[in-house]
């Protein structure tokens, strides 16, 4: 394991004319997805002409350019020079969303699978579930679609045999080592353990999509009628979404 | 003003440059297939590059025209016709109120572009694009294809831009898409992943022939062709894809990710096609031959300056007056039909120009009263 302050190297390859990755790692950890973030948010502070967009995901750093504006060795060379210094872990914030999620019940049709299959009560899965922030590695596969790391192994629970045709956006769920939420209705072959009112992806609000790769998603257990409640803000846009700042 | 849809066709969707800063939090881009073509039909009409266009494949819509205005068709020739006449591609052409476009037999290509003059479509933006995203639902028109039905508003400007329009005509881009050959070659620059591969399955990649199949959408192009071998098999740890990203799964065959690709996947890319050769590979219709030509990325990146020097140049060409030559018999033929769309625009209550307005026209009647 590295040292969590070393300065870090990092590997950039092709991805066409218009694209090229940055690559820390090989492996998927929490240091190399907080590495990613920082460099992200380097670029993003002091953003070189040119550059269109970042897509962070497991281990590397892909940055979307305009080659009229810039050239691939330019680029290089600059990206180089701002990520000089780059640490990891370094002074780092923690930026929380919390997802409210009503467990079990009709929002949840196959907690009882899990609880079978771990051999738990449903109250201490829950508390499993939403007993530590994980962190979201990568965005991918649906728009908003957080791959979370660290799911307690306890909880870990086959896929079902034959997936949904449909799952109701917000659906919390556990597809073997890992869980998640979906943001928008979509089939799917997680075991759905809650579902939470909250919208993680709306198109019409400013950030469409609540959170973004580096950040901490943290379920928290709510009843269901808190969830009715915290529905009828949402749909009358007064519901106040959670963020909690560590570290600052 | 708009357009009313009598048929919809097979996938008829409102497109522009695509929806950027999003990939990041899983958002395809959208936009739409044919670049090349997109930005020669907004500028045959005058409008600027980034107007949203209708798109549609192999089979094209049917639009009746609530108002007089200038079109433009570009990309795949479906045989385009106004009133049941058939009317030339890549140029302004002329529609009538009332006026029907339809499309019959598709005759090359895959992707057609439809161009309205005054920027086009007015549909609203959504994160920052107007193009349509079907697997979220968001942007182009309600988020979805074209229906029977739909009436899709745009803007128009007033008459006084016809006569410019009159004279934009280019002479077709079979040459560019390489309709008569035999085959089309694609550059590819190698990476992110090609070192996964084995030296036998680089040269598969860039000495074979592949196929174009019936497997092909606005996600990406599946190919068929000899297996390309990897060194340890092509599973890698999730990243993100870049446009014209060729992809090559565990049975060993390309696909290539076009405007709706996922961002990120967990297949080796062996390389990328360039930007400027993406329009000839979604031209491609099934069965196909297709070559790879490696190029390096410094190559690629000249040539994509040099399409955007070749798309200025073109604009210039275009948009020169009279690019016909001074003719009066042709001028003359050509403002005939502006005239006419005027006197019809006009509705018989105004004439275009307004003679009562003219001091000339003033003093006249001021004499004919006192006399």
């Amino acid at each position: 394991m590295r040292n969590e302050c070393a300065v870090t190297d990092f590997a950039i390859t092709i991805a066409g004319d218009s694209a090229l990755n940055l690559e820390f790692a090989t492996t998927i950890s929490a240091q190399t997805s907080g590495l990613i973030r920082t460099a992200a948010q380097t670029l993003e502070q002091d953003p070189i002409e040119g550059v269109r967009e970042l897509v962070p995901t497991f281990c590397s750093l892909m940055v979307i350019y305009d080659p009229c504006a810039i050239g691939f060795d330019e680029l290089v060379a600059k990206i180089r020079g701002k990520l000089r210094n780059l640490n990891s872990a370094e002074n780092e914030v923690r930026r929380i969303c919390v997802i409210p999620v009503c467990y079990g019940g009709a929002f949840g049709p196959d907690m009882q699978t899990v609880m079978e299959h771990s051999g738990l009560s449903e109250d201490d899965v829950v508390r499993i579930h939403t007993g530590h922030d994980y962190l979201i590695d990568m965005l991918g596969f649906l728009p908003g679609f957080a791959y979370l790391g660290g799911l307690d192994e306890r909880l870990h629970t086959p896929r079902l045999a034959v997936p949904r045709t449909k799952i109701e956006a917000g659906s919390v769920g556990i597809g073997g080592a890992q869980t998640g939420i979906y943001p928008l209705d979509s089939p799917g072959g997680w075991q759905i353990i809650g579902r939470s009112p909250v919208r993680p992806y709306d198109p019409t609000r400013e950030q469409p999509i609540l959170y973004s790769a580096g950040e901490y998603l943290r379920f928290s257990p709510i009843t269901p009628e808190q969830y009715a409640a915290i529905e009828t803000q949402i749909t009358a846009g007064e519901y106040e979404y959670e963020f909690i700042v560590e570290g600052a | 003003m708009g357009v009313t849809t009598i048929k919809p066709g097979v996938l008829t969707t409102v497109q522009d440059w695509g929806r950027s800063g999003y990939m990041g939090s899983g958002f395809s881009p959208s936009g739409v297939m044919d670049t090349r073509a997109f930005r020669i039909a907004n500028l045959l009409v005058d409008n600027s590059q980034n107007a949203p266009v209708l798109e549609f494949c192999l089979a094209g819509p049917t639009l009746r025209f609530t108002t007089n205005t200038f079109i433009a068709i570009t990309g795949g020739d479906f045989d385009p016709k106004v009133d049941g006449r058939p009317v030339p591609m890549y140029a302004a052409v002329f529609v009538r109120r009332g006026s029907v476009l339809s499309f019959g037999a598709p005759r090359r290509g895959m992707y057609g572009y439809l161009a309205v003059a005054g920027e086009s479509f007015r549909v609203p933006e959504v994160m920052g694009s107007r193009s349509t995203n079907l697997k979220c639902g968001i942007g182009g028109w309600k988020g979805r294809a074209l229906n029977t039905g739909d009436y899709l508003p745009f803007e128009t400007k007033g008459l006084d831009f016809l006569p410019n329009l009159g004279s934009h005509a280019l002479n077709g881009d079979a040459a560019f898409y390489g309709f008569d050959e035999t085959e089309t070659v694609l550059r590819v620059v190698p990476g992110p992943q090609d070192s996964l591969f084995t030296e036998r399955g680089m040269a598969t990649f860039f000495e074979e022939p592949f196929s174009t199949t019936t497997k092909c959408d606005r996600m990406g192009f599946r190919l068929d062709g000899p297996e390309i071998e990897t060194v340890n098999g092509s599973d890698i740890i999730s990243d993100g894809i870049a446009y014209g990203a060729v992809q090559i799964p565990s049975h060993g065959r390309p696909i290539i990710m076009l405007a709706d690709r996922q961002t990120t996947g967990g297949y080796a890319k062996i390389g990328t096609v360039v930007s400027v050769d993406v329009p000839k590979l979604v031209q491609c219709a099934p069965g196909r031959t297709i070559r790879f030509k490696r190029i390096s990325v410094q190559e690629a990146q000249q040539l994509f300056r040099e399409e955007a020097r070749h798309m200025k140049a073109l604009e210039k060409m275009v948009r020169r007056p009279c690019s016909g030559g001074i003719s009066p018999r042709r001028t003359a033929r050509r403002l005939t039909p502006i005239l006419e769309a005027q006197a019809l625009a006009s509705d018989g209550e105004k004439l275009w120009i307004e003679l009562s307005q003219t001091d000339a026209h003033k003093h006249a009647t001021a004499r004919g009263e006192q006399g």
